[in-house]
């Protein structure tokens, strides 16, 4: 199909695909925007797996104290991209400096949560179930998000989790996830899949629940778009070449979530976390270039986030150890750039870690009020203060 | 006094299962007829389970010795025919060690041809292991070994060393089904998890906390039942435990152990390493813990925490013997209950392992079936992360789905009965690689109507017809019966069934 062709079927569908549900928002003057968008507005997420080092990613690079604790794997001065007098980017993150330019890179600092926990699966549990330190939920938190409030039933999926194989956020018994790497060979082997059958115990229904969830993809998704962008030849450019695709589909997808893994850096942490940023930073700027293609570029908002930072005195092993707060990204065509939370007090540390300045369910919050419209306060289970990058 | 509240308890639950089992088959008599006689033995319908549960498969012959047995002598034999050792062959490089310090002094162009020798390497250790999954008379062995793996894990990826892996591997199977205290020391000084965890590189004066928060987390206690500080002070004392960099074999550095006090979990003491873990298992929530894991992986979804307890105590009592623990599940009146029947998703070894033995599946070169295992998210030796493969219903999702239903309909394709396809997508480098792999898929054979012979007898087609779907499902049918089917068309039809991915 001709690109252009397609494109203009896309905008055809207009406020038909508009989530039928999607109307109440605790935020009175929001709720204009919120009718006409709903989740037509994309949510992609990136993890990055194994707590990322947020400290040599956003860089405090004037204070003392970061070279003080980080004399071997410190980002040298001289070479932080300097986004302010305090603040600035890993080297490798130079992509991300056009979307900072451009203010759609907003860098919300200090996101973390209350009586921490360093474990890497229960800490990636209390952010996918948005809970407490101390309470177990077994539903993730869009999954929560999906059953208050369904997406179109037209919508291809609920959500889409690419390259890897746990749905995180999107986990719950009602929630149409997909899990799936390339958008064309999901196709050519959908067609194995066999239809229906009686429902049994729960391993048997979590089977027939994905065959069905796979039905409805397939018969939705059209792989056939062809974008000038130049993804990254590596597994997180793969990745997002599939989000790009998935985003161009007519039929919606409420969410997507990337994983980027290899961020529990303990030992001969630059190299590693070089390479990392690099992949991420190049991956994001394709992802931006591919949905500019599309249109879709303005209706979408990425998100980062990852179980924990780490500790801001490195080890011996030049490398660090399962931290706490950390600083994400948002960016998107309706993102305002900037900085939000606060910059990381070294002077201020608890038993080696950074204290947290916003709730990560700020963040949630924020894309459920702000870019959605939908409730947040069931869904995450109290009501947080939304932030301003949206 | 036990074994007879077992008995009896067999003796009460053997009928009701043998009518459930013929009402669910539709058949009226042929099976009743060869009935084992002793009646605590647990019958055919539970030999399959307990096969399938314990191992990969359940040849028809095994499940008629085993359905003679009652649950405690079935388990028992099991037990008997375990392995310590591989019958396979190892690649004949495990038996060096490359130490680090030879690589760095390699040129470019040496290091790109190390490169490659180590890509190689890391198939022909995966390709070793599952020869010995396909071809060992002890699956249970093997079952557990990997059991270990994914519970002690490591990884490839971030130990860079075959030949250390390897010895881990050895090690795992060692004591698969031995001590569980034994195994868990000697986990703890094994060099891959040294690197793994970074142990290796915990100093006095700044300890690497990663292998002294695993050990409490993952390998004893589980998460909750120690504190931050508990894991500060444990890695303490385990500051010093390092490798040999020319041998690759465990080596104390006195200089780098802090001799100072620690308090781990309420006792202090000037401790090493050897004595946290001692602290650990004196601990009740270490065998729980592990009878929990063992529960998930033979059981069921759903750990009942009374016979968790009751069985955690056995395992205590015992010394922590596995084949106490391992008596314990298999011959519960959960592992044999109903609900518990199909409630449990085949893991990818389950299903390709399993179906290759299941099928007797001939195959000149294991390769195409290692990356098979990737591809369904089971790569051997090189598990996600430092939990380990989640399993469970986590194993399905669309894109693994999708890729069992395939990697059975190449299996089964009458038209070939080859496994092409699926296997040339492998992403090996080099057109040698490509070569070899398209040979080995040629040369998987699937001989349906041989296989088939095996369920024709005197007790008629029909019983014949039931007998397939009986081995092959834990749960009936979801499809439309296969009755009307015949030869490889109604094995594609059962395997293509979404009970067929249960175990």
């Amino acid at each position: 199909m001709e690109r252009r062709q397609f494109l203009s079927g896309f905008f055809s569908l207009g406020a038909a695909g508009v989530a039928a549900g999607v109307v109440a928002t605790t935020l009175p003057g929001l709720s204009f925007a919120v009718q006409a968008q709903g989740y037509r507005r994309l949510l992609i997420l990136i993890e990055l797996k194994g707590g990322n080092d947020a400290l040599n990613t956003v860089v405090p690079y004037a204070d003392p104290a970061y070279y003080a604790l980080r004399p071997r794997i410190a980002v040298k001065s001289d070479e932080v991209i300097r986004l302010d007098e305090r603040m600035g980017l890993h080297p490798a993150l130079q992509p991300l400096t056009a979307l900072w330019q451009a203010k759609e890179l907003a860098i919300v600092q200090g996101v973390g949560y209350a009586q921490p926990n360093l474990s890497h699966f229960r800490s990636i549990e209390i952010w996918d179930t948005a809970s407490k330190s101390d309470e177990i939920l077994g539903d993730g938190w869009l999954g929560r998000v999906f059953a208050a409030t369904p997406v179109p039933a037209a919508f291809a999926a609920d959500g889409v989790v690419i390259g890897s194989s746990d749905l995180g956020p999107l986990a719950g018994p009602g929630t149409r996830a997909l899990a799936l790497n390339e958008t064309e060979q999901f196709l050519r082997q959908a067609k194995l899949a066999v239809a229906g059958g009686r429902r049994g115990n729960a391993a048997l229904n979590h089977i027939l629940k994905v065959q069905d969830n796979i039905q409805q993809a397939a018969a939705h998704l059209n792989p056939n778009i062809v974008f000038r962008t130049e993804f990254p030849k590596n597994p997180f450019g793969t990745a997002v070449r599939t989000a790009a695709q998935l985003a161009a589909n007519p039929s919606g997808i409420g969410v997507i979530r990337l994983s980027l893994n290899g961020f529990d850096t303990h030992q001969n942490q630059a190299p590693v976390h070089q390479r990392l940023l690099g992949d991420l930073a190049e991956g994001i700027l394709a992802l931006k270039s591919a949905l500019v293609e599309i249109d879709r570029w303005e209706s979408t908002l990425v998100m980062t986030y990852s179980e924990f930072g780490r500790r801001p005195r490195e080890n011996n092993s030049n490398g660090t150890d399962h931290g706490t707060a950390a600083a994400h990204f948002a960016t998107g065509g309706r993102v305002k750039g900037g900085f939000y939370g606060q910059p990381p007090r070294l002077d201020r540390l608890e038993s080696g870690n950074l204290a947290y300045e916003v709730d990560f369910r700020s963040l949630y919050a924020t894309a459920l009020e702000r870019w959605w419209g939908v409730s947040s306060a069931g869904p995450l289970k109290g009501k947080f203060a939304t932030m301003g990058f949206v | 006094m036990r074994g007879s509240a077992q008995r009896s308890a067999v003796f009460s639950a053997a009928p009701f299962f043998a009518v459930l089992f013929l009402a669910g088959l539709g058949l009226a008599t042929g099976t009743a007829a060869s009935a084992p006689a002793d009646p605590s033995a647990i019958g055919r319908d539970n030999a399959r389970h307990l096969l399938n549960r314990s191992g990969f498969d359940a040849h028809p012959a095994r499940i008629e010795a085993i359905a003679q047995l009652t649950r405690q002598q079935a388990v028992d034999r099991l037990l008997a025919e375990g392995g310590t050792a591989a019958k396979t062959p190892a690649p004949a490089w495990t038996a060096e060690f490359i130490s680090p310090n030879r690589v760095r002094e390699l040129s470019g162009a040496e290091r790109n041809q190390f490169q490659r020798e180590q890509i190689e390497r890391a198939l022909d250790l995966k390709n070793w292991w599952v020869t010995e999954m396909l071809s060992t008379a002890s699956p249970l062995t093997e079952h557990m070994t990997l059991f270990w793996h994914n519970h002690f894990t490591s990884s490839l990826q971030k130990v860079r060393s075959g030949t250390l892996m390897y010895r881990q591997n050895v090690l795992l199977r060692r004591h698969a089904l031995g001590n569980f205290a034994q195994l868990l020391n000697e986990v703890s000084r094994d060099p891959a998890m040294l690197v793994y965890l970074d142990s290796a590189t915990n100093r006095r004066g700044q300890p690497n906390e990663n292998f002294a928060r695993e050990v409490m987390e993952l390998f004893t206690l589980g998460e909750g039942s120690y504190t931050e500080q508990d894991i500060r002070e444990a890695a303490r004392a385990f500051t010093g435990w390092s490798i040999d960099r020319e041998t690759g074999e465990f080596l104390r550095r006195p200089p780098a152990h802090d001799g100072g006090t620690k308090t781990v979990l309420g006792q202090s003491g000037a401790f090493k390493g050897e004595d946290v873990i001692a602290i650990l298992l004196a601990r009740p929530q270490t065998a729980e813990f592990i009878v929990t894991k063992l529960w998930k992986e033979f059981v069921g979804p759903e750990p009942e925490p009374r016979e968790i307890r009751r069985i955690a105590a056995l395992f205590r009592e015992s010394g922590y013997e596995i084949g106490a623990a391992l008596r314990g599940v298999l011959t519960s009146d959960a592992f044999y209950s109903t609900e518990n029947r199909g409630a449990l998703v085949k893991s990818p070894v389950d299903l390709v392992i399993g179906t290759m033995r299941q099928f007797n599946v001939s195959y000149s070169d294991p390769l195409p079936i290692t990356l098979v295992l990737r591809s369904l998210g089971q790569d051997l030796f090189a598990p996600p992360n430092v939990k380990g493969w989640p399993g469970g219903d986590a194993w399905i999702n669309s894109t693994t789905l999708l890729a069992r239903r395939q990697f059975l309909e190449r299996l089964f394709r009458v038209d070939e009965n080859r496994m092409q396809g699926q296997m040339s997508n492998a992403n090996l480098k080099g057109g040698e690689g490509r070569a070899r792999l398209a040979r080995a898929a040629l040369d998987i054979r699937f001989s349906g109507g041989e296989w088939l012979r095996q369920f024709e007898s005197s007790e008629g087609a029909r019983a014949a017809s039931s007998g397939v779907e009986q081995v092959l499902l834990a749960l009936p049918a979801v499809l439309d019966k296969s009755d009307g089917l015949q030869g490889v068309d109604r094995i594609r039809r059962i395997t293509a069934d979404p009970a067929y991915q249960l175990k």
